[in-house]
């Protein structure tokens, strides 16, 4: 594993060599907030920001994503077709993205390329990015990423981790991927004291002030905590709005839409949000989650115990606060993952 | 306002102690800075989580919506006037109601505040008109007039116009303010630049529909841009679904807004939702001398005829 100090002088001309060789995205201040995006030539990514406002899932799952194509016209010979859209498979690189970002991807990795099935959508998107992560020496007072088994220097789900030491970076390559990236950037010079980085790490993680516990969350009767008594509490306010799952780095879910103009169609993958009463309601009209309290269930209960029993790896949260920050009503999953945690169903005394 | 704050608790208090409520619908300490959580107290030994301050923006009358049990509410003007259309409309009874109004006196631009500052407030207090921020080792103060919600600023309803209590004297309304700036300015733009000013408006919308579902009028069991047999709305990120979206809500709320900022609050993406909705308050208001929520005893003007209505639209 090499380390690389790279001076601050040499990074545009780096970032520009590497446009050669890859499709560059950067967090990029646009009106109010950053957010990724392509980056034209000698557009530089801003690595003095914070984080993105929503998450950079969209580069792997756009919220609108079409798979197909195909003609009505009975006339042609191919009516009724489907024909796969054309994707972008180039080599792209995420600079900038923070480790939480890049490590949410790992967590949705697990849906979408599991043993019996793989999403060739996602998978060709996740595959075709060399992610260059960008630790964060100053976490947020949201961020709670050590307790959701990441961390401000994690590493996992990262082709290189960027640490900023003043007037320069240190990179640690982490893959081949990395490597290749480093090496298109013409980045050579390597650092002298590579430990650094583990001091930086140590003073980042100690500056992490928001925790969860989690540790009992696997080992509860799934439906004694389905069933606890502060779900109307923790409902109550919510207004079944979307903006925590699609600021939400590992919320996966989406829909599929045949869009027709004439003719001429389309098959489209859109995000979808299970605060959403639609997006359970069955073909008779039923709907399983008709009720705000049972959504608001579901959402906590698949991040912090459906996900944990499955998988037996974790939440499915990386603690990047997205969702605390945004919500218009302040549902804060920090305080719901404790009570979560710590429901003793035989402690309870309900308001009867 | 604290004085406020002890007597919600008061009010809220007594009531369930007397059980002539069985709940109260308030707010609660937030997580975070210039965030409070809309709750409900059953129990009167609950009522010290109450709390108001100038972090109250989100309207509860939202929260009454087709709710069956017999309801305190804490209400400031904008929220008061929601109840009256939310009676009118038959989404409340009346008397299944107790209303706490409180004299309001504007609600702070949270987004404003942290686009003033480079880096990350930890706290932020209020004394009166004061405010002090708190960052990371500094300290910073602010005058809350500076920075209101911008309905807040320009808002001359600032009392509850029907409760059943008030926890403070009323406040002097403003007066002077000029409520339709921005729509006059949009008003005033030739048609190509109100379609790319639309346009910048509309495009970070991602959807989520928090503006539709923070706000008390978007009641409807399934929203338009909900049906599915059939459907009328496309569900991408086509722009032309997301302006549907959009205008066909705010016409939906034509006659009915009562400007208390709620969209625009909850949007996670900082849209100036209200664009669309004071061009309808002002049509309103300029048509039909109408400002929604303001009596029981007037039918709103889109839901009744009168032979004087104007009608100059018609060529």
């Amino acid at each position: 594993m090499k380390v690389f100090t790279i001076d601050k002088k040499d990074w545009d001309a780096g970032i520009e060599r590497t446009k050669l060789s890859y499709q560059v995205f950067g967090p990029v201040k646009e009106k109010e907030w950053h957010c990724f995006k392509a980056l034209d030539k000698d557009e530089q990514p801003d690595m003095t920001y914070s984080n993105t406002r929503l998450s950079p899932k969209f580069l792997v799952q756009p919220q609108t994503e079409p798979m197909f194509t195909y003609t009505l016209d009975e006339s042609q010979p191919d009516h009724h077709i489907l024909k796969e859209v054309n994707k972008d498979t180039s080599p792209k690189a995420m600079v900038g993205i923070r480790p939480c970002d890049a490590s949410a991807f790992l967590l949705v990795k697990r849906n979408f390329d599991a043993p019996q099935y793989q999403d060739p959508y996602w998978l060709k998107a996740y595959n075709a990015i060399t992610f260059v992560g960008f630790a964060c020496n100053d976490p947020c007072s949201t961020c709670f990423c050590t307790s959701a088994g990441c961390g401000p220097f994690h590493e996992a789900g990262l082709d290189v981790l960027l640490a900023d030491d003043g007037d320069r970076f240190l990179a640690k390559s982490l893959t081949d991927k990395g490597d290749a990236f480093l090496a298109a950037a013409g980045w050579k010079v390597q650092a002298d004291d590579a430990g650094k980085i583990e001091a930086m790490k140590q003073a980042a993680e100690s500056k992490i002030g928001s925790h969860v516990s989690t540790g009992n969350l696997k080992a509860k009767e799934t439906t004694q905590i389905y069933d606890a008594p502060f779900w109307e509490d923790t409902a109550f306010s919510c207004i079944n709005c979307g903006t925590c799952t699609y600021s939400c780095p590992t919320c996966w879910c989406f829909d599929i839409q045949d869009e027709n103009r004439g003719n001429s169609g389309v098959r489209l993958r859109n995000w979808d949000s299970c605060m959403f009463p639609l997006f359970t309601i069955h073909g008779t009209g039923h709907n399983p989650r008709g009720a705000k309290v049972q959504r608001v269930r579901q959402r906590f209960m698949h991040k912090l115990k459906y996900y944990v029993e499955k998988y037996d790896n974790g939440i499915q949260c990386v603690g990047c606060g997205r969702c605390i920050r945004l919500c218009p009503v302040n549902i804060d999953i920090r305080r719901v993952c404790n009570l979560m945690n710590d429901y003793d169903p035989a402690a309870c005394v309900c308001p009867a | 306002m604290s004085g406020y704050q002890d007597k919600i608790k008061e009010a809220a208090s007594r009531l369930l102690k007397e059980g002539s409520v069985d709940m109260v619908i308030g707010f609660r300490k937030g997580t975070l800075p210039m965030m409070n959580e809309p709750c409900f107290i059953r129990r009167s030994e609950d009522v010290h989580q109450l709390v108001w301050d100038s972090n109250c923006g989100i309207n509860l009358a939202n929260y009454l919506t087709d709710r069956k049990e017999k309801i305190a509410i804490v209400a400031k003007g904008c929220d008061s006037r929601n109840i009256v259309t939310h009676i009118i409309e038959n989404k409340i009874k009346r008397e299944k109601l107790h209303i706490i109004g409180v004299p309001c006196q504007g609600m702070v631009d949270k987004r404003k505040i942290i686009s003033l500052f480079g880096e990350e407030i930890l706290d932020v207090t209020e004394n009166g008109d004061d405010l002090k921020i708190k960052f990371r080792g500094s300290e910073k103060s602010l005058k809350k007039n500076d920075v209101l919600q911008e309905n807040c600023a320009t808002c001359i309803h600032r009392n509850p116009v029907l409760f059943d209590e008030l926890v403070g004297e009323l406040v002097t309304e403003q007066t002077g303010v000029d409520r339709y700036a921005d729509v006059n300015r949009v008003e005033a733009l030739s048609p190509q630049e109100k379609w790319q000013y639309f346009e910048d408006l509309l495009s970070p919308c991602v959807r989520c529909y928090a503006c539709r579902n923070a706000c008390p009028l978007c009641y409807c069991p399934t929203c338009f841009v909900d049906e599915s047999r059939p459907q009328w709305v496309g569900k991408s990120q086509d722009p032309v679904d997301i302006r549907t979206f959009h205008f066909l809500r705010a016409y939906h709320c034509a006659g009915r807004c009562t400007d208390c900022g709620a969209c625009e609050r909850a949007c996670p993406v900082g849209i100036k939702v209200r664009q669309f909705t004071s061009k309808l308050n002002k049509d309103s208001f300029e048509m039909f001398g109408w400002e929604a929520g303001m009596t029981l005893d007037q039918r709103p003007p889109l839901d009744t005829y009168k032979p004087n209505d104007p009608n100059d639209f018609i060529k």
